[in-house]
């Protein structure tokens, strides 16, 4: 009876019921800059994390590390229950459609339109045409751009760059978003807009890990916050906002 | 699913090939470059081959008789000599041939042609122009007329002209060789080029093959549309080329034939299939091997 008690209790830190989970994890480039100093943390599913501190604390860090970016000096990254360094070089792909990834930069491909850079995240998954002519219009009119289907990056403001990189992480319907400071080329209300967006996807049942250090964005969202200094978690609140 | 994967590929190639039309018409400039530098040292090894060929027809052995020896005789020996199995072809020339030619030759020299006259008979003999099945039979012929000692013969000019002969022949197949190792260093050179230009083309697409990564694309799926592109390079500066050299061989065939005797055009003309297809495979292994080695570097995780 103790022993299945025991069991039960210890489920919480299984690595293999996460979401995302970090054990251990160090990045250190060279004996004086240490990114990342023994983070242990999970994300569960259907969860909305905000990543907060200043720049340097060591978020982009460790979103490079889940995206397999990067290796950890220490420890192992977990999602859904794979460690993503010990994955086969064929096998990164996969793990990678399962993670829409939205950065600072869009990271857009320039020469391709909005439409295209979408449908490359479907080709490259292997969907077939029909899936494509189907869902891209779709997304496009989701995140409020069909009229702009045709144009390049360059010809789109950052906000609307902002949203096609959203609905490019978004049409395979990934497991997690991963945003990366997705605000801080905007301006307030394009930000919000993003957020909001971020809000509703994650309403609708996809966890999303948002790393930002803008204060307003935290503070509006109202939902769990990881505060990060020097490359160590230094706070974990249920309801946080930010506080440095 | 193949057959979308592979539609997908080559329209990726093309739209890529056609968007980033700067970076396609330097790579294809700088190809062209290459593969014209290629097709000229071909055409330049052409050029020698046909001269060394020539030469090479005309090496014989030249039989002079006394002005004494009879017909008969010389009917004798000419049989004899038709018996080898070396000899291809014998001409014979009468005295009378050969004083006809002696004149025509010397038909500008007043003191020969008075002097001829004055001697008033002919005063060369008979001669035997052999032509061996091959180069190398000439020894032999040689040594069967001096060794036979025929009374009849006046002299074998083969000991003479096999000096000249053999020192052209060193010089023409030397000549080969220094232009084969030529063609080597300055093909290896150009693909250099090529090689480098496609690579900087593509380090420029780094941030691009990043993104394709983050977005769940496989390698080989980053990589394929590269390929197509570095192809696309090849095969217009193939036929870029091919077209170059039409003008070209034209406006210097009628040099070409003064001096080396061979029509470069026609010779064009003749082979332009085969020559479009060495320039067009040089071109497309050369570009997709760039574009193949240019991505690897990015695409390891």
């Amino acid at each position: 009876m103790l022993g299945v008690f025991r069991v039960s209790f210890s489920l919480p830190f299984n690595k293999f019921l996460h979401m995302i989970y970090f054990e251990n994890v160090s990045k250190i480039y060279n004996a004086i800059s240490v990114a990342l100093e023994n983070i242990t943390f999970s994300v569960e599913p259907k969860e909305f994390v905000s990543l907060v501190g200043q720049s340097g604390a060591g978020k982009t860090t460790l979103i490079k590390l889940l995206l397999a970016e990067e290796y950890p000096t220490e420890g192992s990254v977990f999602f859904e229950s794979l460690d993503v360094h010990r994955l086969l070089s064929e096998e990164l792909p996969m793990v990678r459609r399962r993670m829409g990834t939205i950065f600072q930069d869009f990271k857009l491909l320039p020469a391709k339109t909005a439409y295209e850079n979408i449908a490359f995240a479907m080709e490259a998954s292997g969907r077939t045409n029909e899936e494509i002519a189907s869902d891209v219009p779709q997304i496009l009119e989701l995140v409020g751009l069909s009229d702009k289907a045709d144009n390049f990056p360059h010809e789109l403001s950052g906000g609307e760059k902002q949203r096609v990189s959203i609905a490019r992480a978004l049409i395979n319907r990934p497991d997690v978003i991963i945003a990366d400071e997705p605000t801080g080329n905007l301006d307030p209300l394009n930000a919000w807009e993003i957020v909001r967006l971020l809000g509703k996807i994650n309403d609708l049942g996809t966890t999303v890990l948002l790393a930002t250090h803008d204060k307003d964005v935290i503070n509006a969202i109202g939902k769990r916050v990881v505060t990060m200094e020097k490359g160590k978690i230094i706070r974990d609140e249920k309801k946080g906002r930010y506080v440095l | 699913m193949i057959v979308t994967y592979i539609g997908r590929v080559i329209k990726a190639g093309f739209t890529s090939f056609w968007r980033n039309g700067s970076v396609s018409f330097a790579s294809i400039l700088v190809m062209v470059l290459a593969l014209f530098m290629i097709g000229s040292l071909l055409f330049s090894q052409v050029l020698l081959r046909a001269t060394l060929d020539a030469v090479k027809g005309k090496i014989d052995i030249s039989v002079y008789f006394k002005a004494t020896a009879l017909e008969g005789e010389i009917a004798s020996l000419q049989a004899s000599l038709a018996a080898l199995p070396e000899v291809s072809e014998i001409e014979y020339i009468s005295r009378e041939d050969s004083l006809a030619i002696f004149r025509e030759r010397h038909q500008n020299n007043a003191l020969i042609s008075s002097s001829l006259e004055e001697l008033g008979e002919n005063p060369l003999g008979a001669a035997l122009n052999i032509r061996a099945k091959n180069p190398q039979h000439y020894e032999n012929i040689a040594l069967f007329l001096e060794e036979g000692n025929f009374p009849v013969i006046d002299k074998v000019n083969y000991r003479k002209n096999k000096l000249v002969i053999d020192r052209l022949t060193a010089i023409i197949s030397g000549s080969q060789k220094v232009g084969i190792g030529i063609t080597v260093v300055l093909g290896a050179i150009a693909m250099l080029i090529v090689f480098n230009t496609i690579r900087l083309a593509i380090f420029t697409s780094k941030t691009e093959i990043e993104i394709m990564k983050l977005v769940g694309a496989s390698r080989r799926y980053i990589r394929s549309p590269y390929l197509v592109e570095g192809f696309l390079y090849g095969a217009v500066a193939s036929i870029v080329t091919t077209l170059l050299f039409w003008p070209l061989t034209y406006w210097l065939s009628p040099r070409a034939v003064q001096f080396f005797g061979f029509d470069l055009y026609l010779y064009y003309i003749a082979n332009i299939f085969q020559f479009f297809l060495l320039l067009f495979l040089s071109g497309v292994i050369l570009g997709v091997f760039s574009s193949f080695i240019a991505t690897r570097r990015y695409l390891k995780v």
